[in-house]
C-alpha cells in the first residue's frame, strides 16, 4: 500500500512523518503543496522522521532531495531522523559534487534581446557560411596550381557516388517528370485540338528548368545529405582533429574532392534529366495521345533551343555548388555527438533546397534582363 | 636545468570555451624523455588541455614553446612544422574509416616525406607490427576491435617518428591485459626512441607504472594542485584531493589512525 506524504506544522517547525511504503509515488498535488509549505517564511525547521518507512525508491528521493535543496537556498536547519543507509547515502551521493555548472544559454520567450540575439545568430552563421565560401574557393585554387592535399582515390569516390551511382533514381524520376507534364498538358492542350504540342511543352519544360530541379532535388537528398552525414560523423570521430593535427586542410581533403565531383556531374546529370523527361512525354505522346513517334520526334527537336539548354546546364553547374557547400558546410560545422549529425544532415538538405529556389529565381531575373 | 632539456613550457596558460574558463594561467613545464601524465577529476578540462597543447584550439590567453619555439604566437605554416614532430593518439583512435590500415599510417609519411612507395610501405608494416598489428594492413577501422584501433591509431602517431606523442585516455574502454599491454608499448616507445609522451589517464596503475612527472588539475581552483612524479606524490600527498584520486578516495585521516 502507498502511504501518503503526512506533514503537520508546529509553529516554525515542519514535521514530516515517512511512514509505510514510498513506490512509484506520484501525488503531485501533495507533493508541492509540501514544497510550498517549505518555501513558507514562518517555517524555520523542517525535520522528517523515517522510523516506520517501509520499502522506498527514487521517488521519494527525489522529494527529499528537493526539500533538502530547497532549506539550503533558505538557509534553514533540515534534520533527519532514523534514516535507513541507503537512503541517507543516496542523498549524499546526490550532493556529493555541487559544481555549479555556468548556466546554458537562457531562451527567453519573446523580447526584443531574443530578436537581437537571433539576428546576430543570423549575422554569425553569414559569416561562417561566407568564410567557407571562401576557403572552398582557395581549395579550388590550390587544386588548380597543382597544391593541393587531395587524393585522386578520394576524387575518383565521389565522382562514382554521385555520378552512376545516382543515375538510376535520377532517370526514374525524370521520366515520371515528363509523364506527368505531358499528361497535365495534354489535358489543357486538347481541348483546343493542339495536342501535337504536348511534345514542345514537355521539351521546352524539361530542358530549361525541370531537368535541373529534379536533378538538384534529388542530389541535395542524396549526395547532399550523405556529405553532410559523412563528415559530421568524422567530426564526432575526432578524425577532423586528427587531420587537423597532423597538418592536413581538412577542407583540401575532405570538401574539395566532394565538390569538384557534384560540380562536374551535376551538369551531366542535368542533360541525361532532359533526355529522360522527353522520353517520358514521348512515353505518353506515342502511346495515349496517339502522335505517331516520327512527329514526335520532330517536334522536340523542333523545340529544342540551345539558349534553354544552356540555360538548363548552368542552373545544374549552380545547383551542383549550391548542394556541395551546404552539404559539406553543416558537415564540418557538425557538433560532436550522434545528435548532431541528424541535424546537420537535415539542416543541409534543406537549406540546399532553399538556396537553389533562391538562385532560380536570381537566374531566371538575369535571364530576363539579357532576354535570353 | 637548461632550457633545452624542456620539450613543452606553458606560461600562464588560460584555457576555456569562451566565458567558461576551465584553467586559469597554469604553468607547467614537460621535460625531454618524460613521461607526462595530466590528472583530474572528470570534466576538470585535460581534454580540452591537450587540444590545446597540440593546437586545434587556441587558448584564451598564455604561452606555449614547444622545443624553445613559441607555439601560440606562430602562424599557420610554422605551426604545421612543429605538429610534424608531433603525433597524437585520440581517445576513440580516430582512424579514418574509408581508408585501411595501411593507408591510415601511410597518409603522414606521403604528406610529408618524399620516400618511394616500396620504401612507405615497408615502413608501414614495420610501425603495425610495432604495436602488434602484423598481417592487418589491409583491413577497414570498422573491421577490428576498439583496442586494436588504439594501437592502430599509435601507429599512425608514430608515423613521422614524432618527438612528442600526446595520448587520450589511451586504456579507456581496453580490459586490463589490453591496457597494460598499451603501457608497456608507451614505456617500449619512451625507452628506444626517446619520445617524450604526455599522457592524459585515470587508470592508477598505469599512472605509477608509467609516468615519472604530472600535474594534478582541479576544477573548482582551475589551477595545477599537486606537481611530481605521481609515486613521490602519493608518499607526500600536497592535499586531500590528490591524496583521494591516488588511492580511490580513501580519507587520509583513516589512513593516519592505522
Ligand atoms: N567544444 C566545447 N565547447 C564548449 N565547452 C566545451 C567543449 N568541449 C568541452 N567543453 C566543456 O569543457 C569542460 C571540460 O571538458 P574536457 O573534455 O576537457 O574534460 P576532461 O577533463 O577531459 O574530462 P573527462 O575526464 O571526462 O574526459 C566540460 O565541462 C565541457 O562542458
Ligand atoms: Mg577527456
Amino acid at each position: 500500500m502507498n502511504e501518503d506524504l503526512k506533514y503537520e506544522i508546529n509553529k516554525d517547525l515542519l514535521k514530516i512523518t515517512l511512514s509505510g511504503d514510498y513506490l512509484l509515488y506520484d501525488n503531485q498535488k501533495q507533493k508541492s503543496a509540501l514544497y510550498d509549505v517549505a518555501k513558507n517564511s514562518a517555517i524555520n525547521k523542517i525535520a522528517i522522521d523515517a522510523k516506520n518507512l517501509g520499502q522506498w525508491d527514487s521517488t521519494l528521493v527525489v522529494i527529499l532531495f528537493e526539500l533538502i535543496k530547497i532549506a539550503d537556498f533558505r538557509k534553514i536547519n533540515i534534520e533527519p531522523k532514523s534514516f535507513p543507509q541507503g537512503l541517507s547515502s543516496l542523498i549524499n551521493l546526490a550532493f556529493a559534487v555541487n559544481r555549479n555548472p555556468p548556466s546554458p544559454e537562457q531562451k527567453s520567450s519573446f523580447s526584443l534581446e531574443a530578436i537581437g540575439a537571433w539576428g546576430y545568430d543570423i549575422y554569425k552563421s553569414f559569416c561562417k557560411g561566407l568564410a567557407f565560401i571562401g576557403q572552398s574557393i582557395k581549395a579550388f585554387g590550390k587544386v588548380i596550381i597543382g597544391k593541393s592535399q587531395m587524393r585522386g582515390i578520394d576524387f575518383s569516390f565521389a565522382l562514382e557516388a554521385c555520378s552512376l551511382n545516382a543515375l538510376p533514381i535520377v532517370s526514374l524520376i525524370s521520366f515520371m517528370v515528363g509523364l506527368i507534364l505531358a499528361f497535365v498538358g495534354a489535358v489543357q492542350l486538347s481541348s483546343f485540338g493542339a495536342q501535337i504540342y504536348v511534345a514542345s511543352l514537355v521539351t521546352i519544360g524539361m530542358t530549361r528548368i525541370m531537368g535541373a530541379i529534379m536533378t538538384g532535388i534529388i542530389m541535395a537528398g542524396r549526395t547532399g545529405a550523405s556529405y553532410a552525414a559523412a563528415i559530421g560523423t568524422m567530426q564526432v570521430n575526432e578524425e577532423i582533429d586528427a587531420l587537423k593535427t597532423m597538418g592536413i586542410n581538412p577542407v583540401d581533403f575532405l570538401v574539395t574532392p566532394r565538390m569538384l565531383a557534384l560540380v562536374v556531374t551535376m551538369p551531366i546529370l542535368t542533360m541525361w534529366s532532359d533526355i529522360m523527361g522527353m522520353l517520358g512525354g514521348g512515353f505518353v505522346g506515342v502511346t495515349m495521345l496517339g502522335i505517331p513517334i516520327q512527329k514526335y520526334y520532330e517536334m522536340s527537336v523542333n523545340a529544342i533551343s540551345l539558349n534553354n539548354f544552356l540555360v538548363g546546364i548552368f542552373h545544374g553547374f549552380v545547383f551542383g555548388i549550391v548542394i556541395a557547400v551546404c552539404g559539406c558546410y553543416y558537415g564540418i560545422y557538425c557538433g560532436r555527438n550522434a545528435d548532431s549529425v541528424g541535424v546537420s544532415t537535415t539542416k543541409a538538405v534543406v537549406s540546399a533546397i532553399i538556396w537553389m529556389i533562391v538562385m532560380t529565381g536570381i537566374i531566371t531575373v538575369i535571364c530576363q534582363e539579357l532576354e535570353i | 636545468m637548461s632550457d633545452d632539456t624542456k620539450q613543452i613550457i606553458a606560461e600562464k596558460l588560460t584555457v576555456g570555451y569562451g566565458d567558461n574558463i576551465l584553467l586559469k594561467e597554469i604553468n607547467f613545464n614537460v621535460n625531454k624523455h618524460d613521461i607526462f601524465v595530466i590528472m583530474g577529476g572528470s570534466g576538470c578540462g585535460k581534454s580540452s588541455l591537450l587540444r590545446v597543447l597540440t593546437g586545434l584550439v587556441p587558448p584564451i590567453s598564455g604561452k606555449i614553446f614547444i622545443n624553445g619555439k613559441n607555439f601560440t604566437g606562430t602562424n599557420q605554416q610554422q605551426k604545421k612544422q612543429i605538429m610534424q614532430d608531433s603525433g597524437i593518439l585520440y581517445q576513440s583512435g580516430a582512424l579514418f574509416s574509408s581508408m585501411t590500415l595501411a593507408e591510415n599510417v601511410a597518409l603522414p609519411l606521403q604528406l610529408y616525406r618524399d620516400y618511394t612507395d616500396e620504401q612507405i610501405k615497408e615502413l608501414v608494416s614495420l610501425k603495425l607490427a610495432l604495436v602488434g598489428l602484423a598481417g592487418f594492413e589491409e583491413y577497414y577501422p570498422s573491421e577490428i576491435s576498439g583496442g586494436m584501433k588504439k594501437r592502430a591509431g599509435l601507429a599512425r602517431a608514430l608515423a613521422l617518428d614524432p618527438e612528442i606523442v600526446y595520448f587520450d585516455e589511451p586504456s579507456a574502454g581496453l580490459d586490463p591485459i589490453s591496457s597494460k599491454l598499451l603501457d608497456d608499448l608507451i614505456l617500449d616507445i619512451n625507452h628506444s626512441l626517446g619520445t617524450t609522451i604526455v599522457i592524459v589517464t585515470h587508470e592508477l596503475a598505469s599512472i605509477f607504472a608509467i609516468g615519472n612527472n604530472s600535474i594534478f588539475l582541479d576544477g573548482t581552483s582551475k589551477s595545477i594542485v599537486g606537481q611530481g612524479n605521481p609515486v613521490e606524490m602519493l608518499k607526500n600527498p600536497p592535499n586531500e584531493t590528490v591524496y583521494q584520486f591516488l588511492t580511490r578516495g580513501k580519507q587520509k585521516d583513516a589512513q593516519k589512525t592505522k
